[in-house]
């Protein structure tokens, strides 16, 4: 068989006229990409299971315009109204939003917690680099005290957000966290989270190494993933540590699975009460 | 509770209830909102009918997801709706701009209350009416509405929605606190009586590499989601195939010019007037509620032997300035009187552009209706 005739097994999950990427060299996003297609193939489903949103922001490019399937790229921060509307109309598909930490956690913060208060089926994967890396390396909610970015050129004065504790407080039924050093681990996690009924929120630190790396001095993708897979503590191993010992590390892991009502089924139910009520 | 979505019948009943009538009359199965006076009947009434007629009405966080919820229905396949007032059209303009884009159907309905900013939120104003025209960032043009009655409120719905569904893309019903909590009589048709449109559907076992479905001035079928369309959706500079594009201003060119096109090339069919100035010297030109007074004070005029008629605008935009221009060959005045400080009123001597007299009558007291003594006063000093 010649070399021609090998075909990469997720090119079939590739919209035919999306020839190019969006993403710079080392950038995190190819990972969760194949880690993301790895799990739909695997659980048996195909991208037209599902529709896809995103916001804007370099993460929002992981389904748009690549995935051969139905897309919404929407405005900055609001991919997951969009997808509340979209899951309303269409109750039998997948809604899954793809964004990155400041589409999702600052412009779009309240439709994130109010998206998991509702409880509504849908797989939110939060690429969660840092920064702001497509308009080129600003401090973003998630960028961690002190750092220096080309908007806090003094030092970062502002806490950043732990995304997972937010959602979880928020009422989400499904959070986990991984880095991009953890390919297999996302696609296990991603493959409960499609399948859960409820919100499912997944947290993936992704390295930006040109505009995170290279301005804070992080270093290049493979320093950061090295980075990643050293700070990275399990959330079993994290139950018996310290908040001395935890300071500066990454808890990864399944951090929140639960079952609890979901928005469809509860507004399918009160639906057939209307209905019954209303009459013939 | 009430059966059925069309309440075929008669009816006396407030306008912002016959609003959420007209939706459901027209096929709105999705609604999304946030509470504000004074346009939370129409929310609370659809958030009682929907679901007896197998739809869905969502209270969202705000007026920013409403409209990004109404989108993505829209995109799923229903016909679909939100109803606010001035501060949530501010906070919906982004997205608004977005159904453009991305050619969206849906409906915004604008219960006009007193601003600027939180101003008074159940006073009436017409200050809201170039709002949809510019409001959004960048060149588009977009359907607004503007209905003078209770009747009008629920006619002009039903309108909106085939409006919508017709040409791919928002469509605005402004109506005002005065209009939306007004009681009047409305009829409400049999449903077989009501003209329905639903949109030019993507063929089917077809994706959007094999044919376009988007920016064509006679309104590409629509990919709708969850139908194996593959549809590629996207409010940056895209191509007919949905495929973006921004570094290319040719592409960009194109991108503006045919969403302009698609309303421009059917104006003819979008725009609605109502005259009433037959050999009138003396025409007032109006919109909305405060047609009413405009009614009102062209009966009293003419039986004091002015020769006066009325002008009609059912269309705010795209500007009636044809039906404009026609009418202002034919009348020596044309007064326009709405509810505010003068803002159709530009549009109105742009078009009449000096064929006739154009003049406007200030409010004596914004947010309240025109007295038809002051308008008769101004139909007499018009004249040198």
């Amino acid at each position: 068989m010649s070399v021609a005739a090998y075909e990469h097994p997720l090119a079939k999950y590739i919209r035919p006229s999306a020839k190019t990427t969006a993403n710079c060299p080392g950038c995190g996003n190819g990972i969760l990409t194949q880690s993301i297609l790895r799990a739909i193939g695997e659980l048996g489903l195909t991208l037209d299971d599902f529709i896809f949103v995103s916001g804007i922001g370099c993460a929002a490019w992981i389904p748009s315009p690549s995935f051969f399937a139905d897309v919404l790229h929407t405005t900055h921060g609001r991919p997951i109204a969009f997808g509340i509307g979209i899951k309303a109309a269409l109750p039998g598909k997948r809604v899954m939003v793809i964004s990155g930490d400041g589409d999702l956690t600052a412009i779009g913060g309240n439709h994130l917690i109010h998206a998991a208060r509702r409880n509504i089926a849908m797989t939110v994967f939060c690429v969660n680099n840092g920064i702001y890396g497509m308009t080129g390396g600003q401090v973003a909610p998630t960028t961690p005290l002190g750092l220096t970015t080309v908007t806090t050129p003094f030092g970062n004065v502002e806490n950043p957000f732990d995304i997972c504790e937010l959602v979880k407080g928020a009422g989400a039924s499904f959070v986990a966290r991984w880095t991009t050093y953890h390919p297999r681990q996302i696609v296990r996690t991603a493959k409960k989270a499609i399948q859960k009924k409820g919100f499912a929120f997944v947290e993936v630190l992704s390295q930006c190494p040109v505009e995170f790396g290279r301005k804070t001095g992080m270093g290049t993708a493979v320093q950061m993933l090295e980075w990643y897979k050293k700070q990275s503590v399990t959330a079993t191993r994290a139950k018996d540590m310290s908040p001395e010992e935890l300071r500066d590390k990454i808890v990864v892991g399944e951090l929140v699975d639960i079952e609890k009502p979901e928005l469809m089924e509860t507004l399918a139910a009160m639906q057939a009460r209307a209905m019954a009520a209303a009459g013939p | 509770m009430a059966k059925g979505a069309v309440l075929t019948g008669r009816h006396f009943m407030m306008g912002n209830i016959a609003c959420a009538e007209g939706a459901l009359a027209a096929g709105c199965r999705f609604a999304a909102g946030y509470p504000i006076t004074p346009a939370t009947e129409v929310a609370e009434r659809l958030a009682e009918r929907l679901p007896t007629v197998g739809g869905t009405f969502l209270q969202m966080e705000d007026e920013i997801a409403s409209i990004a919820a109404v989108v993505g229905a829209s995109w799923g396949g229903m016909k679909a709706m939100t109803a606010t007032s001035g501060p949530g059209i501010s906070l919906m303009l982004e997205n608004i701009g977005f159904a453009l884009g991305t050619e969206t159907p849906c409906v915004i309905v604008n219960v006009m209350r007193g601003g600027p900013t939180t101003g008074i939120p159940a006073v009436e104003l017409q200050g809201d009416v170039i709002q949809p025209r510019r409001g959004s960032h960048g060149d588009y043009q977009i359907i607004a509405l503007a209905p003078s009655s209770v009747q009008e409120t629920f006619d002009y719905t039903v309108e909106a929605f085939n409006l919508a569904e017709r040409y791919r893309t928002p469509v605005f019903v402004l109506t005002d606190a005065f209009l939306g909590h007004m009681r009047e009589e409305l009829i409400v048709p049999e449903a077989t009586q009501i003209p329905i449109v639903d949109r030019r559907l993507f063929p089917p076992d077809k994706d959007v590499e094999m044919l376009p479905a988007f920016l064509d001035e006679d309104v590409a079928p629509m990919p709708v989601f969850g139908r194996g369309h593959k549809a590629h959706v996207t409010s940056s500079c895209h191509d007919a195939y949905g495929r973006r594009n921004v570094i290319d201003a040719k592409a960009l060119d194109l991108f503006i010019r045919k969403l302009n096109d698609k309303i421009e090339k059917h104006r003819d069919e979008i725009v609605r007037v109502a005259s009433d100035a037959e050999g009138a010297e003396i025409v007032l030109v109006s919109y909305g509620s405060v047609f009413r007074c405009a009614q009102a004070a062209v009966e009293a005029g003419r039986a004091d032997g002015l020769p006066l008629g009325s002008f009609k605008l059912g269309t705010l935009w795209p500007f009636p300035d044809r039906e404009i221009a026609a009418l202002a060959e034919r009348a020596r005045y044309l007064i326009v009187l709405e509810n505010n400080l003068g803002q159709i009123f530009h549009y109105v001597q742009a078009a009449a552009a000096g064929r006739a007299h154009v003049s406007f009558l200030r409010p004596r007291v914004l947010g309240e209706l025109h007295e038809i003594e002051d308008i008769l006063k101004a139909v007499r000093e018009v004249r040198p």
